[in-house]
This record gives C-alpha cells, sequence and structure tokens, in this order.
C-alpha cells in the first residue's frame, strides 16, 4: 500500500469523513485485482493533491458495516465525503488521468 | 506541418507501432486517449506475454512498453482524438481544438466490455449491476443472482458466483451457448444454475439496488419480471470505431475491415492493428505483433509515396 494513503476501519470510519478537506474512502479487498490496479494511481493523486484530498483505504472483509451501511455492492468503489456527506461515488477501476477528470471540482479547488 | 504517421490509442498495438515506426526515423505522434494504455490497465496478471516467466502486472507492461516508445522519440498526446477526416491525403486527426495533418494514421483503439444499454442498467452500476464477478461475487452470499451471457467468461463468471450465491440463472440469448464444451457443460450439470434460453434482459429494475429485471424472450416478443439481487454482465466487447464510422468498412459488430494478412483498411494509407480490428485473438500479444505489421505497412506505403 502507498505511503501517501491512510488506513480507515468501521471504528473511525465517521471520524475521518468528517473533515471539511474532502476525503476519498477506497473500498478494497485483498481477492479482487482492479482493486490492486488502483494502489498506485490513489497513492500517486494522494501525493499530487496532498491538502486538498484525503485518500483512505478500506477493506471490505474487514470493515463489514460501513460497507453495509453505504451500499457498497462492487469493487473497487470510491466514495468522496465532504463533512461527513456523501459528495461523489465512482465505481470500478480507472486511471490517474480519469480520475482527475471525474475529480476535478474536487482538486482544483 | 504534415506528421508522417499518427498512432490513435496506446495499449500493446499502438506502442509496438509506435516502437517501429519511431526506430524506422518517422517521428511518430501517439494520441494516447484519455484510457491509456487500454484494457491491461485494468488487468492484474498477465502470464502469458513472452519474456515474463514470472508474470507480470498489466499496468507495468504497458508502463515498460511506453518507455521503449519513448525512448525512440515517439511524441505523445494524452487526449482522446475528437474527429478525423481520412477522405483526402494528408489525413486530418483533430484532438479539441488542435488539428494534426498526416500522410499516414494507424488506428489501434481497441475494444470496451460491452454493457447491456437497457434502462436502469447504468443507474445500478455498483448497486448490483456487475461485470466483474470475481470483484463483487463476495457482496452475495446466499442472493439470487443472473448472468447475462453464452460465451466462456459468462460460464466462468456463472460459475464463481455459485461459491457465493444461492441460485444464479443464467440469461442467454440464443438456444446454445457459444462457450467451449467444457465449461458449457459444467455450468448445464450444476445444481445451484439454471438457464433461461432465447431470452434477453430489457430492463433492470431496483429503486437503489437491484430487486430484478425484465426478460424478453426473443422468439415470442414475450415479457416476464424476474428477481433478483444482482445482474452480472458478460457479453463481451465492442471495438472503439465511433469517431471512423462512414470513413473506413466496418463489418457488422464494428470492427476495422482489414486486407487478409496485412493491417491495410479500405483507405489507402490507414492501418489497423489490435483488437479494433480482431475479434478472434485479442491478446495483448497478437495485438503487438499487428501493430508492428502496422508500423512496417505505414513504412512501405510512406517509401512507396517518396
Amino acid at each position: 500500500m502507498g505511503s501517501n494513503t491512510i488506513t480507515v476501519t468501521d471504528g473511525d470510519f465517521q471520524t475521518a469523513i468528517a473533515s471539511e478537506t474532502p476525503t476519498l474512502v477506497d473500498f478494497w479487498a485483498e481477492w479482487c485485482g482492479p482493486c490492486k490496479i488502483m494502489d498506485a494511481p490513489l497513492d500517486e493523486l494522494a501525493g499530487d493533491y496532498s491538502g486538498k484530498l484525503t485518500v483512505a483505504k478500506l477493506n471490505v472483509d474487514e470493515n463489514p458495516s460501513t460497507m453495509g451501511a453505504y451500499s457498497v455492492m462492487s469493487i473497487p468503489t470510491m466514495i468522496v465525503f465532504q463533512n461527513g456527506e456523501e459528495r461523489r461515488r465512482l465505481v470500478g477501476a480507472r486511471s490517474k488521468g480519469q480520475l482527475q477528470a471525474e475529480l476535478a471540482e474536487f482538486l482544483n479547488q | 506541418m504534415t506528421e508522417k504517421v499518427v498512432i490513435i490509442g496506446s495499449g500493446p498495438a499502438g506502442l509496438t507501432a509506435a516502437i517501429y515506426a519511431a526506430r524506422a526515423g518517422l517521428e511518430p505522434l501517439m494520441v494516447e486517449g484519455m484510457e491509456r494504455g487500454g484494457q491491461l490497465m485494468i488487468t492484474t496478471d498477465v502470464e502469458n506475454y513472452p519474456g515474463f516467466p514470472d508474470g507480470i502486472m498489466g499496468p507495468d507492461l504497458m508502463e515498460q512498453i511506453r518507455k521503449q516508445a519513448e525512448r525512440f522519440g515517439t511524441r505523445i498526446i494524452s487526449s482522446n482524438v475528437t474527429d478525423v477526416d481520412l477522405s483526402e491525403r494528408p489525413f486530418t486527426v483533430r484532438v479539441g481544438s488542435d488539428e494534426y495533418r498526416a500522410e499516414t494514421v494507424i488506428i489501434s483503439t481497441g475494444a470496451s466490455a460491452r454493457w447491456l444499454g437497457v434502462p436502469g442498467e447504468e443507474k445500478l452500476r455498483g448497486f448490483g449491476v456487475s461485470a466483474c464477478a470475481t470483484c463483487d461475487g463476495f457482496f452475495f452470499r446466499d442472493k439470487e443472482l443472473v448472468v447475462v451471457g453464452g460465451g466462456d467468461s459468462a460460464m466462468e463468471e456463472a460459475l464463481f458466483l455459485t461459491k457465493f450465491a444461492s441460485k444464479v440463472t443464467v440469461v442467454h440469448r440464443r438456444d446454445s451457448f457459444r462457450a467451449s464444451t467444457i465449461m458449457a457443460e459444467r455450468v448445464l450439470n450444476h445444481p445451484k444454475i439454471d438457464v433461461v434460453w432465447n431470452s434477453v434482459v430489457d430492463e433492470v429494475v431496483g429503486d437503489g439496488v437491484v430487486t430484478g429485471v425484465v426478460l424478453r424472450d426473443v422468439e415470442t416478443d414475450a415479457t416476464t419480471p424476474f428477481s433478483t439481487d444482482g445482474v452480472f454482465v458478460a457479453i463481451g466487447h465492442t471495438p472503439n470505431t465511433k469517431v471512423f464510422s462512414g470513413q473506413l468498412e466496418l463489418d457488422g459488430a464494428g470492427y476495422i475491415l482489414t486486407e487478409p494478412g496485412t493491417t491495410r483498411t479500405s483507405v489507402p494509407g490507414v492501418y489497423a492493428a489490435g483488437d479494433v480490428a480482431d475479434k478472434v485473438y485479442r491478446q495483448a500479444v497478437t495485438a503487438a505483433g499487428m501493430g508492428c505489421q502496422a508500423a512496417l505497412d505505414a513504412e512501405r506505403f510512406l517509401d512507396h509515396m517518396g
């Protein structure tokens, strides 16, 4: 896992997403191939936009209640939260360029 | 200024074409597209690409091939082609407001996984609509699922999903599977799998999450609601040829037609390589081979033109 991202769990999830700084939570699991592909682009995004976007990883195997609360039924799912509210949801693997385009409103603030 | 070669697309076909064209001194310009690297960027372990005895991750393989193309002077633009004019030479390739002229064009835009394109599907993607059983089967423990398709990948998805689901129904538009006999038999003999023949999904139903589909019998046109907790789509790929339609000869499914044994399209000076022109082999290594052919075909064409 990259050095620019943080790990969240069921226990500290609500605290993590409460921030005014947008937090992207990547729902992933060990057995999900496309999730592994997101490691590098998400780590780079977190590094490039440090201070503008926090990137957090949540393992769905170990944290079933958060997964259920947000009806995550497909991974990778990436949800951007701000002030505790869901602002944007992206389902499926994509490149760093696509992430930048789709998350422009958060990254270019 | 007119470019000698413009390459559209940046999967194994496009990048190999770039390596060969660059080494031939043709100074290729590549429009790599927003989905840089192509389908391999969302493929994990590639274990059949020669030269990597321990396998390699798809994105790592593409990064290496890209470096090799850049080493010989390929220039790369990271955007999608907006439109092309192949009616006269030099050809025109537009990228937003930028316009490029090209003596030859190599098309290697690849193919994308196909979705059903029916009401409800897009809205419910990630909420019960999926195209990846290994990713999402986990979320459907003891649930009932539908798999759409009749090829090997549909069989693999259905069999994998039986590990989680209480019941899997395969919906197929024909009266027999296109899949290999061994895979089809495993599905037909599986106690948890049912098959609905001669039927298509007309709609995905659900408020928030998938609760069902509408099935249509293709022979009688009769529609039936069918309860399910999830829909897995495995109906193959569609070539990325929208911007070329009407300018090049395509087959019924949208693939670019090439002269057998070459990468020549219906327009002299325009070549096609990789999945955009190949619905038979569709491998990283065959795409790379076709990319090489396309660069050599383009080089020969430029030689003849003087």
